[in-house]
Formats: C-alpha cells, structure tokens, sequence
C-alpha cells in the first residue's frame, strides 16, 4: 500500500494544545506540507504570535521566533532583512494582525517585505476568552459585546485583505476558508502560491484563512464550520485580491 | 495494513472527520481515549476509498491514509 | 590615524558601524536624527541594512528578529520613543538577545521639549519595561568616549546576550568634538551564535522565545537571567578626578560631569577640595569605586539634569554613611558651574560651621 497522507515533516509530533475542532490545527499542516513540498524546511524562519497559536512554536518543526503582540511584521523584517535567502513567514491571529498590529502588517506590505503572512481570521479573540475582535460581525455577542456588536459604538467588522491589496508593495493577498475539504485544498493552493512568490522575490505576501472558534462562539466544532460558510464569508468574500503577474522586485 | 489509521490518542472528538467522509465511515467511539475524548474510528475498512477528505479535515493529524496501489502502479487518487 | 572633527550623533553611528554593526532600524526623533540619516547612507556602502521603522515600537521588533537572527544591530531613539520601545526591550532582554540601544535624552515627561535632560535614568538602570530584567548600562561624556564605548557596548551585548544601551543626552548628540575612530578594518571578535535563527539545517531547530507558561520554568529562568547581571558586575567602568583628598565629592554622569568636572577646578582654585565621581557604566553601578571615592568626603553632592534620579542610586550605593544631596536642572535646562559651585559653598560652610547639612 502505498501512503497518500501523514504527518508532514515540518510538524512536529507534539499534541496541540488547541480545542477540539480549532481550525489552528488544520492551517499549521497546510503550512507545514507546503513547505515540506518546496522542500524549504532547513531554510525556513517562522514567527509566532500572541494569541492562541503563540505555542505555534512547539508544533513547527522549524527555528522559530516568538514576537510581542502585533509585531510579527517588524520581527519578520528583521529576520528576512537579516537573511534574505532564507524563507520567512508570520502567522497571526486576528487580534494580533488587525487590531495591536495593524501598523505592521500595512507597513511591511508597504516596504513590499519578502515574507509571507498567515492570517487565520476567527472574528474573536481566542486565547483571552472571547472578546471582540476588529474582524468579529456585526450582532456577533462576544465578552466585549454582550449585547452583540452595535456599530454605532463599536464599528465595523474589518477587511484586511481588501485593504492590503490596494499597497504596491503586496504581491499576492487572498481569502480562503477551510470548512470543508475543497476549500482545504483551495487554501492550501493559496498557501503554497504565497511561499512561491515570496522565493521568486515578488514582495509581501499574505492568505487570509477564514477560521473557527467553536470555544468561544459557542458552537460544536461541525456547527462552527457551518456558521463559518454562511455568516463569515458573505461579509468577508473568498478570493485572491491581490496577484501581481509581471514585474514586482 | 490499514487503508485510514487513527492514532487514537491524538484525537479530540472533534467529529470534523466523521462528517467530511464521503462514505459516512467514520464513527466516534463508545470508550474514552486517554485524553477523555470519544476517538473517531473506522470500522469498515473495506468500504475507504482513501479520498484523505477525513484527514485534510484533521486538526490534529490523528490520521494516516493509504491506498491499495493498482496492477499498473498508477495510483487511483489525485494529489490532495 | 588622525582626529576629525564629528557631530556626536554621526561619531556614534560611524562607531557602530566599525564594531561591525549591520543593521540599523529606527525612527525619527530629535536630538538624534543624525543617526538615522548617517546610517542611511553609511549602511549600503559596507553591504548592510538601514529600514526607517513606520513606529519605535516596530523598530525595536526589527531589532529582535535582526538580533535573534545573528546579526549585530541597533536602534537609537529620544525619550517618547525610548518609552514605546520598552516591552519590546523587555521581550530582548527575555529572549537573551545582544542588540545596543542609544537613548540621546530629551526633556519630559510627555512630549517634554527637545533641549538635553537625564532624566531617563530610572528608566534605563531601573528595568523600564515590565519583568525582572536589567539593560547594562553605558554614559559617555565626550564624543571620544562614545566612539569607544560603541564597539564596547556591541562585545558586551554578544558577550551577555542582552541589551546595552548607551545613554547619551542632546548635548553629546549635537556637539561636536575631535575624536580619534578605530581603523575601519579593525578585526572583530564576534562570538559564534549557534542559537540564533538561520534555517535549521543539518541541525534541531532553534527558538526564540521569552514565554515560559510553567513559573517553576519562568523562576528558573529569571535566576539565571540575574545571575547573569550579578557577573556583569565585572563590567564596572568609572572615572575619578581629584577624588584622592576630596571633602566634597561630586557625583555626575554624561554632560552633567562636564560641568561637575568644571566645578572641581573652580572650587579647588577656592580653597575647597572638590572632586568628581563619575560613574561610566550606570548599571552595574560602580558601588565600591564610589565608596572608594567618597572615603574622605562629609559630603556628596549629585549634579544632574533631572528632578533627582541618580542621587537615589548615590544614597543606596553609599549606604548612607554621607550626607548625600542634589543638584539639578530639568526640562532641558543645563546646570552652570557657577550655580553648582555656589551649592558647593553652601554644603562646605554648613559643614565648616559645624552645622548639619
């Protein structure tokens, strides 16, 4: 017989620490078989957040930096600036990348920095226990909004890939999901399409993966998926925003 | 050796496997795994098809997918 | 080699940059803009990186990433900015990571002014980020010594893996004096790193990290980070003039001992045995050279520009067997010899009259 699935190298055989059904789990293998597919392991350099996944660093079986809350970016640009043969990326949850962050991440897009960014959006803060997240929907109810989020006083939910796509220097920004196994692997494409222009040179790039927190949204893992595909994708829609074809760096 | 292994002790009970299997396979446990979660499983190994959907739905890669390579050596499932 | 004459901020910058520093990442303030321009010319001339930072706060996260990668790197910044680079030095320092910091001190608190103050001692010896955590600490008070202290301040870093930070103020920034640079091909030693992040090839990965949620792991890890600064200890560095037979001993750091040092002559042409006690590095604070320093003193005046921050230090580190007082000016004032010298008379005649102090 021969093996069609297993464990990716680049992965570590830790157990995560995630809930049951956090969609974490998922996106970390889609990164680790993308880089175990370049076969860029050696070279790769990834940097954690705050957040859920800050102990990303014990599941990538790569050499990894921990950053302060929101500053991935600076600390990914630091490193690739450092080694600019070497593959870089952040992953980063939606309080770190659109909240504390957000400075960062539009200004390493800006300077058009050769790194990849994953941006796994839950609309919730996981990890401190489900407070509002600048990407969590309108009526959504979480810790800091009780109530339900009410844009008269607490805004929008917002769209970071959309604005990303309008700076010069991102060459590739996209949005997929990952509530069910085709959009797994359409994810993955994205995912794999990001690393390859970041080694071809072209600049900035960044997947945003639509995710679940079936904790802290207080749905069973099947349910989140499900309220992922029919609340969160009409508010953040799926596709590639960005591409830059020709030219680039 | 099995066509879908599950490596009981990582699994969360989480279920996502259970509904992407297109055969509708996967069945969670009666008994506690070590952790205290009710372990996905395969009974009916014959009826797998090895499409991998239970362990691309996977968090916690509990799971390993194999398939019965055919006489010609071509391999019956396109890359995941 | 000869001497030129150099704007502290660029003498500073050339310094790094011929102890081997590559790689710059800092944002604009004054009174230290002359580095970030210097160096944005500088550094693509020796093959390394200048990034002008969108915030301090992204600087100083370059930093980490560039220091956790093996590099020799530095940011510099005033005041505010040294204020918003504090968690981000906490996380260096947690990390163990080697990086030099120029701190050129402005008056504050808040927006303050852009005239010289030292009244960022606390911040710089005290921690100023969150956590147990020390910086060590380096005070020039010429442009030579800045020049000096540069390439020390770097072998220092990698040495202890933390971070050093110079502690200037506008006025070193802004003068300018003749310095003598080291040769440009000076060869350095710098430290192997095999702890840093450069892809783990034929090697287990390696992390950088500051978090340890198990706090018998935390505990362990915060004493060895004291134990640490306890051998930095050996780092002291200071200065004595005229401190031999001294009744009054001055005490002073950077541009403030310049003026101290002015006092010393003025008052010893008076008749009064003033001398200077000039303490290099802030933190490790040369305890047992100033208690050497003041062993003839009855009393030990601070001459600085804050509202009093190093004479807390004096007071501590002098166990209080003198009477230890203040001298200052803040808000970007510069204390005058003369003002300093009429507080010295003060203090000796209401020693001299047998009256307490």
């Amino acid at each position: 017989m021969m093996t069609v699935f297993e464990r990716p190298k680049s992965l570590t055989s830790a157990k995560t620490h995630y809930c049951p059904g956090c969609t974490h789990g998922i996106i970390h293998r889609l990164v680790a078989e993308v880089i175990d597919e370049l076969g860029v392991r050696e070279k790769t350099i990834g940097v954690s957040p705050v957040g859920c996944s800050v102990l990303a660093y014990n599941y990538f079986n790569l050499d990894m930096q921990q950053a302060a809350h929101g500053r991935a970016p600076a600390v990914a640009t630091g490193i690739k600036r450092v080694h600019p043969d070497k593959v870089v990326f952040t992953y980063q949850g939606d309080g770190d990348l659109a909240s504390i962050g957000t400075a960062e991440i539009i200004h390493a897009a800006t300077r058009g920095e050769k790194f990849t960014t994953i941006f796994v959006n839950n609309a919730i803060y996981g990890m401190t226990g489900g407070q509002m997240a600048p990407t969590t929907l309108l009526e959504q109810v979480s810790q800091t909004s009780p109530q339900g989020r009410d844009p008269l006083t607490q805004g929008y939910p917002i769209r970071m890939s959309e604005m990303l796509a309008t700076i010069d220097g991102a060459a590739f920004i996209a949005r997929v999901s990952v509530h069910n196994p085709q959009e797994v692997a359409k994810a993955k494409k994205a995912i794999k399409k990001a690393f390859e222009l970041q080694l071809a040179g072209k600049g900035f790039t960044m997947v945003e993966v639509l995710s679940t927190c079936p904790t802290n949204w207080g749905f069973t893992p099947k349910e989140a998926l499900k309220w992922l595909s029919e609340k969160m994708i009409p508010v953040y829609p799926l596709g590639v925003k960005k591409l830059l074809e020709e030219g680039g760096f | 050796m099995l066509k879908v292994e599950f490596e009981e002790d990582r699994c969360k009970g989480c279920e996502l496997c259970a509904d992407a299997c297109p055969k509708h396979i996967i069945i969670m446990a009666e008994h506690l795994n070590s952790m205290g979660f009710h372990p996905a499983v395969v009974l009916e190994q014959e009826k797998c098809i090895s499409c991998g959907f239970c362990a691309r739905m996977c968090p916690d890669v509990v799971i390993t997918v194999r398939k019965e390579e055919k006489a010609n050596g071509q391999s019956a499932l396109e890359g995941k | 080699m000869g001497k030129v004459l150099l704007k502290g901020n660029e003498a500073l910058a050339e310094a790094a940059v011929r102890a081997g520093c590559r790689f710059f990442f800092g944002y604009p303030i004054t009174p230290q803009n002359e580095i970030p321009h210097y160096l944005a010319k500088r550094l693509p001339e020796v093959g390394g990186v200048f990034v002008q930072a969108e915030s301090e706060i992204a600087a100083i996260n370059m930093v980490y990433g560039a220091a956790g990668s093996g590099a020799r790197v530095m940011t510099s910044s005033s005041g505010p900015g040294i204020s918003l680079k504090q968690e981000g030095i906490s996380y260096i320092a947690g990390a163990e990571l080697p990086c030099v910091i120029v701190n050129m001190q402005r008056g504050g608190p808040g927006l303050g002014g852009i005239q010289p103050a030292q009244s960022d001692y606390f911040q710089a010896v005290k921690g100023g980020g969150h956590g147990d955590y020390r910086m060590l600490v380096l005070a020039p008070a010429t442009i030579q010594e800045m020049v000096d202290l540069m390439g020390k301040a770097f072998a220092l870093a990698d040495e202890y893996r933390n971070p050093v930070m110079i502690l200037g103020d506008g006025i070193l920034g802004q003068m300018m004096e003749a310095v003598e640079l080291p040769p440009e091909d000076q060869q350095l030693e710098i430290p192997s790193k095999p702890w840093a992040t450069t892809g783990a090839e034929g090697r287990s990965p390696n992390l950088i990290n500051s978090l340890f949620l198990d706090p018998l792991e935390l505990e362990k890890h915060n004493l060895h980070l004291q134990d640490k600064y306890e051998r930095m200890n050996k780092e002291v560095m200071w200065e004595n003039y005229k401190t031999d037979d001294a009744e009054l001993l001055l005490v002073g750091y950077g541009s403030a001992a310049r003026v101290a040092k002015a006092v010393v002559d003025q008052g010893r042409e008076r008749g009064i045995k003033v001398g200077l006690f000039r303490p290099i590095t802030l933190f490790p604070f040369p305890k047992d050279a100033l208690q050497k320093a003041s062993s003839h003193a009855n009393n030990v005046l601070t001459v600085e520009m804050s509202s009093g921050q190093l004479v807390e230090d004096v007071r501590y580190n002098l166990e209080f067997k003198v009477p230890v007082h203040y001298y200052g000016r803040v808000g970007g004032m510069v204390p005058a010899a003369r003002d300093v010298l009429a507080e010295v008379e003060r203090l000796v005649n209401l020693k001299r009259e047998g009256k307490e102090s």
